[in-house]
């Protein structure tokens, strides 16, 4: 960081470069804020001075879906550390601090440490992914989020052979996250895991944006994992540790409920859930009167990972 | 109603139209958030299910104000449980599902909390068939009996409402509390009666009595 070197200004007066490069947006939220004082929580992820353009797009990116419409994936998220209902997060979630986003990364690696999410951004390259996101509650959407494989990641900090699991743990914030305060439902921090052949997997990616922009609060921010392949519950949001290990972790939903979210949760229209079908799903955006779509093996990302399953019986390892 | 139209019948109709209404004005007025089709099914079932609660209601509110002629009302907030039912499954076959019936077959076939919506619906569907007075009256003693089917459906209904929940479980816990003092009311009733009829009748009488009916 540039600013350590800086020492005739005092620290307290240097602006965080997270605020410098938001310096639009923020004032627009500002201005916004005194105009509309309803609209301040909202203000901050709506901009049409979005961060990045024209990023690349990755290759895997799905061009043929129509995305959905940014204020639907903005307005329904199930972030159960602010809201058991899906469209009360795009409000709760402003509260949460996300400034000086620092990610500890450890275990089976050669250089664990603490690091600064903006000097990961500048290592590594950013493109857009045009994915298709299927919910276990069997809702679909269809997002360009930004982000860089999370592949890239892990070669930056040196796996060990000894890795072959990657532990994902949510951020800890009990005074802004009402849920993680009461202890309710779940074991908190929210933790997911993947195999570490799924976790370099070039579909798998750590997002930091969507539709051009910084993420919205209640979509993950500041860092979230999308596995597209997978339930949605496994694309873990504001991930602040990830661990290389060498067994299997407990994972969040699998633990309150073994029998309804295995640790694989890929999505699979034949195995339903104990209580409810995943033969069909309902995508955001489509109108009244359409029917539901049929829900695809893998999502629809059979070509590029069912070779990693291979003859694993997905009936019980669900 | 006998005979004619009070306020009171005018007015309960109003009210009970109200939650339809106020969902179509929703619709058209785009107002059910990111999942519209989802919402339009959630908001029909709530509401079948609220006024199967208040048709469950009427009788221990009798029996508590021991204020007579509510039993119509029972009736009309009975056949509101049935429409508001019946727009639930009809938002579930040709709204979500679009009648695809590929679609819908696979849904309930796999999905076990729809089965208890099933049964809960075909109780309701019964009783609702079964409501008119003449009906009521070529049924005879056991149209009571029948008509005691609603606690099938309650139950039935309140597993379906609990089994499509990932785990969130406030809400049906609230109708579960309310549906336990109610029907725990009628149990306390149930066994005073018996206590009741022990003291008063010798027991060689009771079957005569049945037999002279």
């Amino acid at each position: 960081m540039i600013i350590k070197t800086e020492k005739t200004i005092p620290t307290s007066e240097i602006t965080d470069q997270w605020v410098f490069q938001r310096r639009r947006t923020i004032i627009k939220a500002m201005m916004a804020g005194m105009l509309l004082p309803s609209a301040v929580s909202l203000a901050s992820a709506g901009s049409d001075d979005p961060r990045w353009r024209d990023l690349q797009r990755s290759p895997y990116s799905d061009d043929t879906a129509s995305l959905t419409p940014k204020r639907l994936v903005e307005n329904y998220t199930n972030y159960y550390e602010f809201s058991f209902n899906k469209e009360d997060s795009s409000d709760l979630a402003q509260h949460l601090r996300i400034d000086r986003w620092n990610i500890a990364i450890g275990g089976e690696v050669e250089k664990p440490g603490q690091y600064f999410l903006e000097d990961i951004i500048a290592k590594l390259t950013l493109k857009e992914y045009v994915y298709r996101f299927r919910c276990v509650e069997a809702w679909s959407m269809v997002v360009p989020w930004v982000g860089f494989p999370l592949a890239d990641l892990i070669k930056l900090v040196n796996p060990l052979s000894t890795a072959k699991f990657v532990k994902f743990t949510t951020l800890m914030q009990p005074d802004t996250m009402p849920k993680q305060r009461i202890k309710a439902m779940l074991d908190w921090p929210y933790v997911e895991a993947l195999r570490i052949d799924e976790a370099v997997h070039p579909l798998t990616i750590m997002a930091v944006g969507m539709y051009g922009d910084i993420l919205p609060k209640q979509n993950g921010a500041p860092l979230r994992l999308v596995v597209p392949w997978k339930y949605g519950f496994k694309s873990i949001k504001a991930v602040v540790k990830i661990e290389l290990t060498k067994t299997a972790p407990m994972t969040t939903w699998h633990a309150f409920a073994p029998n309804e979210y295995g640790f694989y949760a890929n999505v699979n229209p034949d195995v339903p859930h104990p209580r409810w079908s995943q033969s069909s799903e309902r995508r955001l955006g489509s109108g009244y009167f359409m029917p539901r779509r049929r829900t695809e093996l893998f999502n629809g990302y059979g070509e590029q990972v069912a070779a990693m399953y291979g003859d694993l019986d997905l009936r019980h390892f669900f | 109603m006998p005979g004619r139209i009070s306020h009171a019948w005018m007015l309960s109709t109003v009210a009970c139209l109200l939650p339809l209404f106020v969902l179509i004005f929703n619709v058209l007025n785009d107002q059910l958030g990111a999942n519209p089709v989802q919402a339009i099914h959630v908001r029909l079932g709530d509401w079948a299910l609220r006024f199967l609660w208040i048709t469950l209601a009427i009788t221990p509110i009798q029996t508590v104000t021991k204020w007579r002629g509510m039993a119509d009302y029972r009736q009309m907030f009975g056949l509101y449980a049935f429409f508001y039912a019946s727009l639930h499954v009809l938002a579930y076959l040709f709204v979500d599902h679009a009648g695809v019936w590929s679609l819908i077959v696979v849904d309930i076939l796999e999905s076990a909390y729809v089965w208890f919506g099933v049964l809960a619906y075909m109780i309701v569907l019964l009783l609702a068939l079964t409501s008119p007075n003449a009906v009521k009256k070529r049924l005879g003693r056991s149209w009571k009996k029948l008509h005691r089917l609603i606690y099938y459906a309650a139950a039935a209904a309140i597993v379906h409402y609990f089994w499509q929940l990932k785990g969130n479980l406030f809400q049906p816990l609230f109708y579960l509390t309310i549906i336990m003092f109610l029907l725990g009311f009628r149990v306390l009733v149930w066994m005073r009666n018996r206590r009741m009829n022990r003291l008063m009748i010798p027991k060689g009488r009771v079957v005569s009595l049945e037999e002279g009916e």
